[in-house]
C-alpha cells in the first residue's frame, strides 16, 4: 500500500517511524551474521564477543545546529552522545573515541578550538580518552559549519540490550525530560525563553554504572531517550520485548519551563529529545535499588519510575493522563531536524 | 506562568474525573440503552483526545465529533478562488491551517511553491498591515474560521483598512451546522456539547430555538479536561430527564446573552447565506458572507475570480475513497476509513479533516486514534 520514498527527506533522520523504515529497506541490506549483537539488532550499538567479555562498538555523527546554544555545544553533543551509546549496552567505561570532522571552508578557528575545549572537558567527566581521529574540508556551501562524527569502544562482562522487558517489569526515567529539544527549538525559533531552558546534555555512564552495580541483573533494558524522545525509546523496547507499556504521565518529572514551551508549540515533552537521560527497565524486585542509586547520583537527583510493562497490547504505548487512557503515537519524524 | 499552572491544574485534577465518570455511568445505567451524544469543536476534541478520556466513559455512550473544524468544511471550489487569486500576482493572507487544504486540485501551498505571494498570518491584523506596508499591491484576506474569528475579520473590516485590502471570505456558522446533523435521518444525537468560545460571543441562549425545534438538550462546555467531563454528566442529566434545555457549563466565561457589542460588529459586516460545506451539503445559512454595503471589500466583487485554470472536478483515486464529510456528519470514525494513517498522514493529507489541527482524523493520528483501552493495566489483566 505504501510506496517506497525515492527522496530522502528530513523526516528520514528524526528518529521516528520514517527513519526506522529507511533503515530497514536500505542499510539493513548490510547486516551479516554475527557472534553477538550486530546491525540487524538495530540497538544503539554492537556487542561483539571477545573472550569471555563483549567489546561494544558504537558510532554518531553530530550535526546539530546551532552549534552553541544554552547548557551545550556540539562538541559536548559529539563525545556524551557516543559514550551514552555505549553505556546504553550496559559499557560504561569507554576504551578509546575517536573524532571525525567536516569542516566548512571559512570555519572560524576561535570557534573551533571552542568546540574542541569542549570535547576535551566532556571527555574528561567520561572519562573516555580520545585515541585518533581525521580531518576533512568541504567547500562553502557543502557542508553547514561543523559536522562531527565519534566511534567508540568499550569492554563489558554484561550487554544490555533494549529487547529485555517482561511483562511487570517497572521503567525508571533518569531525569527531567525533553530539556535538549527544548532548548535547541526555543533557541531557534527566538521563543524568548531560553534563560528558563537549557540542554541536559552529559555524558551519563556513571550514572549508568551506579543503576548496574544497585540492579545487577535485574537491570533488563535501556535506552537515551534522543530523537524520538522517551515515545520513540518506549515504542522500540515495547516492539523489541513483546510487551504493551503503560505510562503515568503525572509521574513523568518535565520542568515548568519545558512544559509551557511545548503548550506554546503544542509538543509533548514525551516526544522531545534529551541528551542525558536514560530509560531503564528494571525487575520490578530492584526497582526501589536502582531508583535509590540514581537518585544519590548528582545527575539523577530527579529519577522516576513513570511506566510498566504489561503482558498485554504487546507493541503498543499507554499514556495514562490521570484523566483517562491513550494510544502515544510513535514519533512519525521532522518534529525537529538537526537536534544532535 | 506558575499561576497560569495552578489555574490549569484545577481542572485537571484525577480524583474529579473519576466522580465524573462515575455520575455519568449512573445515568447511563439509569437510561438503560445506547446514547450517542455530538460535540461539535475541534478544541473538544483535541482535549479528550489529549487527556484520553473515551477510557472513561461508560461502554454505552458514544461521543463523536461532528463538523466542528471550519478549515475541514472549506469547500474545495473556495481554496480554488484563493489559489486563482494567488496565481494572479494577489498577496493571499490566510491562517497556517489554510495552506494545505486542497482545493479541487490545488492548494495554496501548491500556489505558493509556484512562486504565488502567500502568507501565513496569525491575524487578519496582520494582513491589513502587510496591504498598508504595500500600497501599490492587491493584498487578499482569505478569512476562514467560525464567529470567534469572523468577529476580528469583522472589526478589521469597520476599522477602514487601506483601499488595496480584501476578504475572501470563507467563514461558517456553527448553529447551521448543529441544525443539519440533528435533522439528519441517519444520525441519532440525542444531545450537543457547543463550544464555549464560540458561544462567548452568540450568549448560550441562541441555542434554544434550536434545542426545542430539534428536542435535543444542548450543554455549552469548556475546553479543559473537567470542564468537557462535567458537560458530559450534564447532558446525560438532561438525556435522561428527557429535557431539551440548553445548559451553561462554562459560566465563568459564557453568558446568556454572549458578548452584544461582538453581535454587532460581526452582524453589522457578514450576514449567513446558504453554502456547500465540504463533504457534507448545501448547509442553509451555514456561510458568513460579506454584506452588500461591504462590496468594496469584497475579493469576489473586487475581482474576477476565473478558477477554470485550477478547478478539476475529477477527483483523483485516493480523494473518491475519502470519507472526511461522512466522518463530520458522525456516521463513521478516521478507523472507518482505508487510507487514516496509510495513505492519508499529517505530511500528505489526502482529505481535509487530516489538513487542520482541528481536524477528526489529524487529532486521532496525533493521539493514537480510539481504541478501547478501558480496561488496559488493570490488575486483573495486567501481569500476564
Amino acid at each position: 500500500m505504501e510506496k517506497l520514498v525515492q527522496k530522502i527527506g528530513l523526516k528520514h533522520g528524526s528518529g521516528g517511524r520514517a527513519m526506522r523504515q529507511l533503515i530497514e529497506e536500505v542499510f539493513l541490506e548490510l547486516a551479516s551474521p554475527v557472534d553477538g549483537i550486530g546491525l540487524s539488532a538495530l540497538d544503539d550499538g554492537a556487542a561483539l564477543r571477545i573472550g569471555d567479555q563483549w567489546l561494544v562498538v558504537t558510532t554518531d555523527s553530530h550535526v546539530v545546529h546551532p552549534i552553541f546554544f544554552p547548557g551545550g555545544d556540539i562538541g559536548r553533543i559529539s563525545v556524551s552522545g557516543t559514550v551514552n551509546d555505549l553505556a546504553m549496552m550496559g559499557a560504561t567505561e569507554p576504551m578509546g573515541l575517536t573524532c571525525a570532522v567536516i569542516l566548512e571552508d571559512g570555519f572560524p578557528r576561535a570557534d573551533l578550538e571552542r568546540i574542541r575545549d569542549s570535547m576535551k572537558a566532556t571527555a574528561l567527566e567520561a572519562g573516555a580518552p580520545f585515541v585518533t581521529g581525521d580531518t576533512k574540508v568541504v567547500g562553502r556551501g557543502d557542508a553547514d559549519g561543523i559536522f562531527i562524527n565519534t566511534t567508540g569502544v568499550a569492554l563489558t562482562r554484561r550487554v544490555v540490550t533494549d529487547a529485555g522487558l517482561r511483562a511487570g517489569d517497572l521503567l525508571i526515567i533518569t531525569g527531567t525530560i525533553g530539556d535538549h529539544g527544548m532548548a535547541i527549538m526555543s533557541k531557534r525559533h527566538d521563543l524568548g525563553l531560553q534563560g528558563d531552558l537549557r540542554s541536559d546534555v552529559a555524558p551519563i555512564n556513571g550514572l549508568i554504572r551506579a543503576a548496574l552495580a544497585a540492579g545487577g541483573d535485574d537491570v533488563v533494558a535501556m535506552k537515551d531517550p534522543t530523537r524520538g524522545g522517551v515515545a520513540g525509546s518506549l515504542h522500540e523496547m515495547a516492539a523489541k520485548g513483546k510487551v504493551g507499556v503503560l505510562i503515568d504521565e503525572q509521574a513523568v518529572p518535565v520542568r515548568d519551563e519545558v512544559r509551557a514551551a511545548g503548550d506554546m508549540l503544542g509538543i509533548d515533552p514525551l516526544l522531545v529529545a534529551n541528551e542525558g537521560k536514560a530509560v531503564i527497565g528494571v525487575r520490578a524486585a530492584s526497582a526501589g535499588k536502582v531508583l535509590a542509586a540514581l537518585r544519590a547520583h548528582p545527575l539523577g537527583r530527579d529519577a522516576a519510575i513513570f511506566a510498566r510493562a504489561l503482558g498485554e497490547r504487546p507493541g503498543a504505548v499507554i499514556l495514562d493522563t490521570g484523566l483517562g487512557k491513550r494510544l502515544l503515537a510513535e514519533p512519525e519524524g521532522e518534529l525537529l531536524p538537526r537536534i544532535c | 506562568m506558575a499561576k497560569d499552572l495552578t489555574q490549569e491544574l484545577k481542572f485537571r485534577d484525577p480524583a474529579k474525573a473519576r466522580a465524573l465518570a462515575e455520575a455519568m455511568q449512573r445515568n447511563l445505567d439509569a437510561i438503560g440503552r445506547e446514547v450517542s451524544v455530538m460535540h461539535v469543536c475541534g478544541s473538544h476534541e483535541q482535549a479528550i483526545a489529549r487527556f484520553g478520556l473515551r477510557a472513561v466513559l461508560p461502554r454505552q455512550l458514544q461521543l463523536i465529533m461532528g463538523p466542528g473544524c471550519p478549515v475541514c468544511v472549506t469547500d474545495g471550489p473556495e481554496v480554488d478562488e484563493a489559489v486563482a487569486l494567488a496565481g494572479m500576482g494577489v498577496h493571499v493572507c490566510t491562517y497556517g491551517d489554510m495552506l494545505r487544504l486542497p482545493g479541487t486540485s490545488r492548494s495554496l501551498a501548491d500556489a505558493q511553491a509556484d512562486g504565488g505571494k502567500v502568507h501565513v498570518v496569525y491575524s487578519v491584523d496582520q494582513a491589513v498591515e502587510l496591504a498598508r506596508a504595500h500600497p501599490a499591491e492587491e493584498v487578499v484576506f482569505f478569512a476562514s474560521g467560525f464567529e470567534t474569528t469572523a468577529v476580528a475579520t469583522a472589526a478589521a473590516a469597520l476599522a477602514q483598512p487601506p483601499k488595496n485590502f480584501s476578504i475572501l471570505s470563507v467563514h461558517k456558522y456553527v448553529p447551521a451546522a448543529m441544525d443539519l446533523v440533528a435533522q439528519s435521518k441517519q444520525t441519532k444525537i440525542e444531545g450537543f456539547i457547543a463550544a464555549g468560545h464560540a458561544a462567548i460571543i452568540t450568549g448560550w441562549a441562541i441555542f434554544e430555538p434550536f434545542a426545542q425545534k430539534t428536542n435535543t438538550p444542548v450543554v455549552v462546555a469548556g475546553f479543559e479536561p473537567l470542564d468537557v467531563l462535567a458537560s458530559i454528566v450534564k447532558l446525560t442529566d438532561l438525556i435522561r430527564e428527557r429535557k431539551a434545555e440548553v445548559f451553561n457549563a462554562y459560566p465563568r466565561c459564557v453568558t446568556r446573552e454572549g458578548s452584544q457589542p461582538a453581535q454587532r460588529v460581526l452582524w453589522k459586516v457578514f450576514e449567513a447565506r446558504s453554502g456547500k460545506w465540504r463533504g457534507i451539503a448545501e448547509v442553509p445559512e451555514g456561510n458568513l458572507d460579506l454584506r452588500p454595503e461591504f462590496a468594496h471589500l469584497d475579493a469576489r466583487k473586487r475581482f474576477r475570480i476565473d478558477t477554470g485554470a485550477v478547478r478539476d472536478e475529477a477527483a483523483s483515486g485516493l480523494e473518491a475513497e475519502c470519507i472526511c464529510g461522512t466522518i463530520m456528519m458522525g456516521l463513521a470514525s478516521p478507523h472507518d476509513c482505508t487510507l487514516f494513517g496509510k495513505a492519508c498522514v499529517p505530511e500528505s493529507p489526502v482529505g481535509a479533516c487530516m489538513v487542520s489541527s482541528e481536524g477528526t482524523c489529524r487529532i486521532w493520528h496525533t493521539y493514537g486514534g480510539a481504541p478501547d483501552l478501558r480496561g488496559v493495566g488493570l490488575p486483573a489483566s495486567s501481569e500476564g
